[in-house]
């Protein structure tokens, strides 16, 4: 089965690039150069169809970045995003715009992500009527079916964003991106903004619309707890790389990869409610200057001198499990002792 | 679901005019505005005299203390000046022309430098760069010495004085333009217009440009005023208008040869009717600018 979505080698850089003083400035031996950003750095990903898949790392990490250029809103440095293996930058006319709508993105912020001088009509019905999804004297109806589809109520349609409370707002996002019928939806921490009463309502209706569409789910968060819940398989960024993706339950049941085992840790549970919550050692590092090796390395329990020289490969351990760490390919019973040490309380 | 919807009924414009009307002066200054721009509207039907005629204006009625009764017969409760002309209708006229002017400079600055600024911002790189750095340019001259320059190759009349005024004033709207549509262009709603497969001229006069409204009108009120303010000096120094169509500059500078004689009125009323068309526009472009700043929203 080819997938809806896979990625491949995708890298985006943002470089800041020197203005005229500054060029003057390092041509006379100033310590000013051009700062470059790794935010992503060839990230592999491959997404089946009607999977959700959960992007979890800390903020910083790129999942955002990822998501946008999958999403299409930012264009790549290097690598490539296909859709039902096709590469979305080879095509051209008609195709590449039905690529663009194919995926859509449900943003984080309710507020900023509604243009605030259109009213609710207008923001969910623009994009259909553009594309010829419906006509001038179909398109009332459409909206209407839209508003009914993500549990807003029709009678609505003529107010402002402002009228609405942040999680009808969201539902309004949804709406307009469901309107032009899309297949993936690019869900940017797309409940964090909401209160917490609300965020299992949008999430329901996350779940709900992805029966009635056949959808497919990035879910990109910061939280593990949210992802849990919903995703069929997680993937783990740090720095703009991916350190470890796995099934739901075996990457809960059985993480691999020490960043992984150190931000399950933190997730607060029932079972464990007496313990101490121990911060991952050390500030996550400037993605301006990556540490070496392996990103994490300066932070990890269980550093060798191998991971500050070699970047350690994304392996495929079983089915669906893929690791980056020198570990596993030394020794992996060492860290199951080493783990169970630093993982006590 | 219904009931915080309901609380806010109130349409945007009626809290816009109700935060607006929260300042007694702005309001004053408003009722001046429209009434100066009535009196100007309306100045045939309620002058005595067409201060453009020349067969109504009679040399003989020149330089006439405020009251007096002019050879016509209506009394000329401002005077008049050194060819005769009654200065309230004069002055009706002169304001006629000095708005015009203001609003025409305005209006065409604001399209020309919303268009630049646009570009500016969406063109980015070295475009981006060779506006801006004209904008500078541009905005370290005096606006007095660059329509004063541009008067004087362009020679004298309405049009001349309008397109002096718009080469002088275009930077400012340009300038604000651009650093708005740069601020609302990294919004999430333009990134979702994107993702939606929307062109970029689309995603710019649809999305971008009204959210860019708010501090236009209130460039645009103050660059008004200024635009009055400097076609009036440039009357003034006699580089404006002609003659034979005074607008307040030129009426200032007809009176002021005759200020150290005692005839103070020539220069004086219509001193004082723009001043308060400048005021009254400023104060309420003051408000204006309070009202639609979102970060002094209560």
């Amino acid at each position: 089965m080819t997938p809806v979505i896979e990625v491949r080698d995708l890298t985006k850089r943002f470089t800041k690039r020197l203005d005229l003083a500054g060029r003057i400035a390092h041509r006379l031996g100033a310590n000013i150069h051009e700062e470059v950003v790794h935010a992503v750095d060839g990230v592999n990903l491959s997404i089946n169809r009607g999977e959700v898949v959960g992007l979890v790392g800390e903020s910083g990490c790129g999942k955002s970045t990822l998501g946008r250029m999958i999403a299409g809103i930012l264009p790549q440095t290097e690598g490539s995003v296909l859709l039902d293996g096709k590469d979305t930058a080879s095509l051209a006319g008609p195709e590449s715009k039905a690529a663009a709508l194919a995926v859509q993105m449900i943003f984080q912020d309710p507020f900023a992500s509604l243009n605030p001088r259109l009213r609710v009509e207008q923001i969910i019905g623009e994009a259909p009527l553009v594309h010829g999804y419906t006509d001038r004297s179909g398109l009332s109806d459409y909206i209407d079916d839209v508003m009914l589809k993500v549990g807003l109520d029709p009678s609505l349609k003529q107010r402002y964003p402002h009228q609405f409370s942040g999680g009808q707002r969201q539902r309004i996002g949804i709406g307009r991106a469901l309107a032009v019928k899309p297949r993936f939806l690019v869900c940017d921490e797309a409940i964090a903004a909401l209160d917490v009463s609300i965020q299992a309502q949008v999430l329901n209706l996350f779940m709900d619309l992805r029966e009635q569409f056949d959808l497919t789910y990035l879910f990109i968060s910061h939280d593990l707890s949210v992802v849990e819940h919903i995703a069929d398989r997680i993937v783990i960024m740090y720095l703009g790389r991916v350190v470890e993706s796995a099934n739901t339950e075996a990457l809960f049941a059985d993480p691999q990869h020490p960043y992984t085992r150190a931000l399950l840790a933190e997730v607060p549970r029932l079972d464990q409610r007496k313990r101490n919550f121990t911060p991952i050692a050390g500030e996550i590092p400037s993605p301006l200057n990556p540490p070496s090796g392996c990103h994490f390395h300066p932070r990890c329990p269980h550093v060798m001198p191998v991971c500050k020289t070699e970047v350690p490969v994304l392996e495929k351990h079983q089915a669906f499990r893929e690791v980056s760490c020198h570990l596993d390919t030394t020794d992996s019973h060492d860290i199951n002792n080493h783990s169970a040490q630093s993982d006590s309380p | 679901m219904n009931t915080e919807a309901t609380v806010m009924k109130e349409t945007p414009l009626q809290r816009f005019w109700s935060e607006f009307c929260e300042s007694r002066i702005a309001v004053a200054s408003l009722v001046v505005l429209l009434i100066i721009i009535l009196l100007a509207a309306l100045a045939p039907w309620i002058t005595p005299q067409n201060p453009y005629d020349l067969a109504q204006v009679d040399v003989l009625d020149g330089k006439l203390p405020p009251g007096s009764d002019a050879y016509a017969g209506y009394t000329m409760w401002l005077g008049s000046d050194g060819a005769g002309r009654d200065l309230y209708s004069a002055i009706l006229y002169g304001i006629r022309i000095s708005l015009t002017v203001g609003l025409a400079a305005g209006f065409i600055a604001l399209i020309i430098g919303t268009v630049i600024g646009l570009t500016a911002a969406y063109a980015g790189g070295r475009v981006d760069t060779f506006i801006m750095r004209a904008v500078d340019i541009q905005l370290s001259f005096p606006a007095v010495l660059i329509a004063l320059v541009l008067v004087a190759i362009l020679g004298r009349g309405i049009d001349k004085i309008i397109i002096a005024l718009v080469a002088a004033q275009w930077a400012y709207y340009a300038r604000t333009v651009r650093a708005t549509a740069m601020v609302e262009s990294a919004k999430e709603y333009v990134e979702a217009a994107r993702c939606l497969a929307l062109s970029t001229t689309r995603i710019v006069i649809r999305h971008v440009l009204p959210n860019c409204l708010a501090p236009l009108i209130v460039i645009g009120t103050v660059q008004t005023a200024s635009a009055i303010a400097l076609e009036s000096t440039l009357s003034f120094l006699g580089v404006g208008l002609r003659q034979t169509e005074p607008s307040l500059g030129v009426l200032i500078s007809n009176g002021f040869e005759y200020m150290m004689s005692g005839r103070y009125w020539i220069s004086f009323f219509p001193g004082i009717a723009l001043l308060l068309t400048i005021v009254s526009i400023n104060l309420v472009g003051d408000q204006l600018r309070d009202v639609l700043n979102p970060r002094l929203k209560r």
